[in-house]
């Protein structure tokens, strides 16, 4: 990506987040959101975040790492481990690194 | 001796400030990791400091910006990483519509204001704060918000920028873009509560996988809409 590019994105995704949020308490506090768009968003978080994980596991630097010598699967499926029993960010976050570390001084030091 | 409502007014809002920070303070304890490892994720990812931060301050929303991210890194297009912002964010045009009705009387600049620091906490906790009476006039009902979020919004801007810096000193050998899928997960397990959100996260993940090589990275948009495709579907099943 351009550096230009970059900031059009920057400045758009801005743009679109404050209209998502300034929809309904900038121009009605009558209307109601239909009831198929909440029944949707309940599964949105799930939906999409679930997708950005499991592509970045699997796919990376442009294409398929599917070997067991892919160091983000194994650490990625240990985080989840952990994401599993804490639900906690933190924790999840920092455990994936150090073991991602850990693969990457075995598999590649 | 009766006070003037000039002098009603001013102590509500005074008590509203100070419940404000009271009410925030324990959520500013996540805020601050969440914030390191979002700004870390964005110079790791290839961003520099500047645009990292800039970003925080235009959208103001975790996981979006996260997610932003590891499109960009992964050299998504424009339109695509906007769309995917959007989809992240879509939870926004709830809470502007369920928080909507306790604004009435607001200056228009505060609900500009009040719109762009909307956040997950303080939607929260106006909601069930708003129908106290002391808490029942637009001035006091403002100063409240506004304290609240304005506090979590500097706390998540000083953490961005200080794990930006941190995150553009550290070699790419170290792999930080990775710390995006990472902080993730514990927000998939999260937003897991029944068999139809399972489903969803399943169904999303699994064509994601499939879908990784579709052009311009739209196989994460078309994940998406299978997953939620799929658990509304489901939910339907069981509910008649």
């Amino acid at each position: 990506m351009g550096e230009l590019a970059i900031w059009i994105t920057i400045f758009l995704s801005g743009l679109v987040t404050f209209y998502l949020r300034y929809s309904f308490i900038g121009f009605s506090h009558r209307v109601q959101t239909p009831i198929w768009f909440r029944q949707a968003l309940r599964f949105v978080p799930a939906a999409v975040l679930s997708a950005l994980v499991c592509k970045a596991l699997v796919f990376y630097g442009g294409h398929y790492q599917l070997s067991l010598t892919n160091e983000r699967l194994l650490a990625g499926l240990v985080a989840a481990g952990v994401a599993y029993r804490t639900k906690n960010v933190l924790w999840t976050t920092v455990v994936g690194m150090l073991v991602l570390w850990g693969l990457q001084a075995v598999l590649h030091g | 001796m009766e006070l003037s409502p000039d002098e009603t007014q001013a102590a509500e809002s005074r008590r509203a400030a100070s419940e404000g920070v009271k009410d925030v303070w324990p959520s500013l304890l996540g805020v601050v990791p969440f914030g390191l490892i979002t700004g870390a994720a964005g110079t790791g990812a290839g961003l520099s400091v500047l645009q990292t931060v800039t970003s925080s301050v235009l959208l103001f929303a975790g996981a979006s910006q996260l997610a932003a991210y590891q499109l960009m890194g992964a050299g998504s297009p424009l339109l695509v990483i906007v769309l995917t912002v959007a989809v992240v964010n879509l939870r926004y045009v709830m809470y502007s519509a369920s928080l909507a009705q306790y604004l009435v009387g607001w200056k228009p600049w505060w609900k500009v204001m009040g719109a762009y620091i909307l956040v997950d906490q303080l939607y929260a906790l106006s909601l069930h704060r708003f129908r106290e009476p002391h808490l029942s006039r637009p001035l006091p009902r403002w100063v409240y918000y506004i304290t609240g979020s304005l506090l979590t919004w500097l706390v998540w801007q000083v953490a961005v920028l200080v794990g930006a810096w941190l995150g553009a000193k550290v070699p790419p050998s170290w792999s930080l873009d990775f710390a995006i899928p990472l902080s993730f997960m514990a927000m998939v397990f999260a937003a897991i509560r029944d068999r139809p959100t399972a489903l969803a996260a399943l169904a999303g993940g699994v064509v994601a996988m499939f879908a990784a090589t579709l052009p311009y990275n739209l196989g994460l948009i078309v994940a998406s809409l299978a997953g939620i495709g799929v658990g509304m579907g489901l939910e339907r099943r069981q509910h008649g």
